[in-house]
């Protein structure tokens, strides 16, 4: 159902990973993406995939978790497999008709399904292991240098923390929906797919309205108390980067150049 | 027609962080042409119950019979469970989306696939049915209407299905007074003028005294107390200590007999306490 998909979701828990300060984990997942785009062979991958799973096993959040929440991300990796599958030109290994796989073709198609597999997975790990309102205020500070030059990163900041925030509630609304409607004999299950299209608008009209509902409820609320931007805020709970974020900063940069020296690996195939 | 409800059990999340037991084990069954009122505090698992009578739910455990069949083996069609089974959710408005009333109300008719003039017709007949006037509005858009009539108009958009069941989820919440007896007065109208079963849950104390021939309470996803609303409500100190409360009617004669202990009361609503009171005054003004 609706509720499954777990894509920025926050899994609670006191593991080493969660108590890094946001900043660092923001970093860090930046960092990770870069190096994926580093990487050029299957070691590379082999080791970021290493990292990777020794990241989650300490996070002790449960694999199942991460994977039930990503079913939707991975078919649509898997749509992309099959397109670079057959789109590349090169030496033919297989040919059927007009369609045809070629070696570079396999390659690129492995090469780019496993680089978004990790892709997903190490952000999803930032989210689920970091409270929505640290995540936004690690962002925010990280992006402070740059209102030097205009940047609003106290409103790009505050805009992730609702959009975050109303991840879950608009979940809850739509679901509520879906079955005050299915009550009255909907089926999204069945028909072509501009009967399905069709039968979507029955939850998007009233979803519609509930977010803008919700959205004037919460600027009326914010203006009752006093909100009037970012100048001048001070915050209750101040992040501090302690002896852990150091920990992983080294780790970070051994990592770093551990996937630089992977490119001058020889490649398997 | 009646509904059976046998040992249900539901779990919200299982397996997961935020795992929720929300009913466990629950037992009941309604008879024809009854109304049933249920009864609990919030996050009881009143709204989950609900959920199982038209199969939007597939309990854990247990089983659900709809006119002696079952709906929880997975062999019966939903469509048709659903047209047995109307439900109304808690604020109904907010499922509404055509343009005009009368198309809002025709979704679900049009989904058991009858013909147009049935459409029209129970379309009609369900909006004049909740009490509104079927030509003055069946053109206008739902979303210039008044929240009670919102409400109406989506609680007609479910009868218009013409189920045998109905059970609204807090029928009654956040409507100001009049429009709460509105309310009120259409699900009685409906009640008579159908004859089908009705189940439903309220906060207010007064409506489920005054409406219902059975009460369920519910607590921790369990019946802790079922029985005619007299048998129910005597259990005062029970309910306030699951957060509930007896009647307005009969707190105060409760408090009332404490003080004057010759006046034994067990009225529930204000008509009854009126009565008893004239009784007592009748009786006491010779001596
Ligand atoms: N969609 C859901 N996901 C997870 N937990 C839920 C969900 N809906 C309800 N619950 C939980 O199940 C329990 C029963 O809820 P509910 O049936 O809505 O109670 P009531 O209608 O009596 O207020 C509560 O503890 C609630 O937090
Ligand atoms: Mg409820």
């Amino acid at each position: 159902m609706i509720r499954d998909i777990t894509l920025g979701q926050y899994y609670p828990g006191s593991s080493p990973v969660h108590r890094l300060d946001a900043r660092t984990k923001i970093i860090a997942t930046l960092l990770y993406i870069i190096e994926l785009f580093i990487v050029n062979n299957f070691w590379g991958f082999l080791i970021a995939g290493a990292a990777l799973f020794t990241v989650i096993a300490i996070s002790r959040v449960p694999v199942k978790f991460i994977f039930r929440g990503l079913t939707a991300v991975f078919l649509i990796i898997a749509f992309t497999f099959v397109i670079n599958l057959f789109m590349v030109d090169g030496r033919i290994l297989w040919q059927w008709k007009i369609f045809k796989i070629t070696y570079e073709g396999l390659m690129r198609a492995l090469f780019m399904a496993v680089r978004l597999v990790l892709l997903i997975i190490g952000s999803s790990m930032m989210t689920l292991t970091t409270k929505p309102i640290e995540l936004t205020d690690g962002l925010e500070k990280l992006l402070k240098p740059f209102s030097l030059i205009g940047l609003p990163s106290h409103e790009i900041a505050l805009m992730m923390t609702i959009a975050l925030r109303f991840i879950p509630t608009l979940m809850e609304e739509t679901d509520k929906i879906i079955k005050a409607q299915q009550a009255r004999g909907a089926d999204f299950e069945s028909g072509n797919i501009f009967q399905r299209a069709k039968s979507l608008i029955p939850i998007l009209i009233p979803l519609f309205i509930s977010s803008f509902r919700i959205a004037q409820d919460l600027a009326l609320a914010m203006e009752a108390r006093c909100y009037h931007g970012g100048a001048g805020r001070t915050r209750m709970n101040e992040i501090h980067f302690a002896r852990g974020d150091a920990a992983a900063a080294i780790l970070m940069i051994v990592f770093l150049a551990v996937i630089i020296a992977s490119r001058f690996l020889p490649t398997i195939f | 027609m009646s509904i059976e409800v046998k040992d249900l059990r539901y779990v919200y999340n299982p397996g997961m962080p935020g795992e929720t037991v929300a009913l466990d084990g629950v037992s009941f069954e309604v008879r024809d042409g009854e109304i049933l009122g249920v009864i609990g505090h919030t996050g009881s698992g009143k709204s989950t119950l609900l959920q199982h009578l038209n199969g939007l739910l597939k309990p854990a455990s247990g089983d659900v019979y709809v006119d002696g069949q079952c709906i929880t083996d997975g062999k019966a069609k939903l469509v048709e469970i659903r047209r047995k089974v109307g439900l109304v959710f808690q604020y109904p408005e907010y499922q509404l989306f055509e343009e005009t009333v009368a198309k809002d109300v025709a979704f679900g008719p049009k989904n058991l696939g009858l013909s147009e003039e049935e459409i029209a017709d129970r379309v009609k007949n369900a909006i004049e049915l909740v009490g509104l006037d079927f030509e003055a509005i069946k053109d206008s858009s739902p979303f210039e209407l008044s929240g009670g009539q919102k409400r109406r108009v989506a609680i007609a958009g479910v009868i218009a299905m013409h189920p045998s069941v109905l059970i609204l989820d807090e029928p009654t919440a956040g409507l100001d007074p009049s429009a709460h007896a509105d309310v009120l007065s259409m699900i009685r109208r409906i009640h008579e003028s159908m004859g089908i079963i009705i189940i439903f849950v309220s906060h207010n104390m007064a409506d489920i005294a005054d409406m219902s021939d059975w009460v369920i309470v519910m607590d921790h996803g369990r019946i802790v107390l079922r029985g005619k609303p007299r048998e129910v409500f005597s259990h005062g100190e029970m309910l306030s200590g699951m957060g509930l409360a007896v009647t307005p009617a009969r707190a105060i004669m409760n408090r009332i007999s404490a003080e004057i202990p010759d006046l034994k009361s067990d009225a529930l609503t204000i008509d009854e306490a009126a009565a008893e009171l004239r009784e007592y005054i009748n009786r006491t003004k010779n001596i």
